[in-house]
């Protein structure tokens, strides 16, 4: 079976470490924050220019003043820091956020990414997307294997105008965790019960397959 | 005004001198900490031509989003756009232009250009469709391209409090490009929720030293939510 969007969740969440300080993209990586292991501390931040994101807040804590990156109305956790979007982009592109987790329409063996555009559909913009992936070290793309049609979206060269060229080493799809490196994709995990042929039949991608895949445990 | 006392008591004096054609950078984060009235003051003068420099542009009927509807903006350099039918409409026709640049360049284009450096080298766009044709230069083994920095002949700006001087102090996340946009526009006029004495403010304080200020206004504002997440209490 396929991966849960909550399941592809959990598995990244077991990639965090007590005393990370944590970017999470709009969408699947935002479930993340819903796993964060008991007794583990973590801090998020949103490129908006806060450090220490909280919940969403209740209705007596509505602040039109503190909002997070994907426009939403957040609260600060305890310990938290607010700044401007010169000094949160410093911290992005100067290393030093721990682990970064976003989506992606398309990634290939080189670790390039496609995120923002697709030609013929109205382009919105990169948002702080490049940014993040030219700043990271520690990056986890968290996306499906394939697209809707069918497609594979781990790809030999992607198609899409790239967020950031050669800067990706693992990705977690629906089916398999997957590390990239010399120009190639390793299988690292499957999901339970997806077969090692189904993976590599939905890789478009060079794919190294070692002799033992260990399914990923819940 | 005398001194370093920057207060002016209305919004026409707020954007006087803003002409056809000028360059604007607006500080705010969707509708974040957006300088709400110093917007409606240019939809009330009509200004047109206008190159806006701002991370996002509005949303239909409020903030930059008012400038379109009477076609305002001949140019946009934003990093994240499309969230008003009004802004596609015109994109699509042709009759808007945008330059996407990514968020954390489009904050330090704002930053050199207030602190004088012309252009810097960053690794962000390297590869992309966004270094294309810029100058290349590899340091430690890693390439980055060079961004210029971008100027504007105003900038307009949302503080929550200033004293008279304009030493201003942001509130929560609507600080954003704010502070970087105080700086980068050769006359920076902000608007803020409370104007106070100087020597009221904590020196230790302040966001943003009133040297980058040249007028100031005290407003009232609607603030309106983008997004209204809330949970059960």
């Amino acid at each position: 079976m396929a991966l849960s969007r909550d399941q592809m969740a959990i598995r990244v969440a077991r990639e965090l470490q007590d005393g990370y300080y944590v970017n999470l993209g709009i969408g699947i990586p935002t479930l993340v924050a819903n796993h964060v292991p008991e007794g583990m501390e973590v801090m998020l931040q949103s490129e908006n220019g806060l450090l220490g994101m909280g919940p969403f807040p209740t209705e007596d804590q509505i602040d039109p003043d503190l909002i997070n990156a994907g426009k939403q109305l957040v609260t600060t956790a305890k310990g938290a820091s607010i700044f401007s979007s010169a000094e949160s982009f410093a911290m992005i592109r100067g290393g030093h956020v721990d682990l970064t987790v976003l989506g992606a329409f398309e990634v290939d063996v080189n670790g390039s990414i496609a995120s923002w555009m697709i030609p013929g559909k109205l382009i919105k913009g990169m948002g702080g997307a490049m940014d993040l992936v030219a700043g990271a070290d520690n990056i986890i793309v968290l996306m499906t294997h394939a697209d809707k049609y069918g497609n594979s979206k781990l790809l030999p060269q992607c198609n899409l105008p790239l967020t950031g060229a050669g800067c990706i080493t693992q990705v977690l799809t629906d089916l398999a965790y997957v590390e990239i490196r010399d120009g190639k994709f390793h299988l690292v995990e499957r999901a339970p019960g997806v077969s090692v042929e189904e993976i590599v039949e939905k890789t478009a991608g060079e794919m190294v397959v070692p002799d033992h895949v260990p399914e990923i445990q819940f | 005004m005398a001194g370093f006392d920057k207060v002016v008591n209305t919004y026409e004096e707020a954007m006087a001198g803003l002409e056809d054609g000028m360059t604007v950078i607006a500080g705010g984060f969707g509708i974040c900490g957006i300088p709400e009235n110093l917007i409606n003051q240019i939809k009330k003068m009509g200004t047109k031509e206008l190159t806006i420099i701002s991370n996002n542009c509005g949303i239909d009927g409020f903030g930059l989003g008012v400038l379109l509807e009477d076609r305002q903006i001949k140019k946009m350099v934003s990093s994240y756009v499309g969230e008003n039918k009004l802004f596609e409409e015109q994109l699509l026709s042709g009759q808007l232009e945008v330059e996407l640049t990514p968020q954390g360049t489009l904050a330090e284009k704002m930053r050199a250009a207030g602190a004088g450096i012309p252009a810097f080298y960053t690794a962000t766009g390297y590869g992309t469709d966004i270094g294309e044709g810029k100058d290349v230069r590899e340091f430690n083994g890693r390439k980055y391209i060079l961004e210029e920095s971008i100027q504007g002949d105003f900038s307009i700006v949302k503080a929550w409090k200033a004293d008279r001087y304009g030493n201003a102090i942001y509130r929560n996340t609507a600080m954003n490009f704010n502070p970087m946009a105080a700086t980068a526009g050769k006359i920076c006029v902000m608007e803020v929720e409370e104007i106070v004495e100087p020597g009221e403010l904590d020196p230790m304080y302040v966001h943003t030293p009133g040297i980058y200020v040249d007028r100031l206004i005290q407003g009232t504002f609607e603030k309106r939510i983008e997004k209204r997440t809330v949970r059960e209490g």
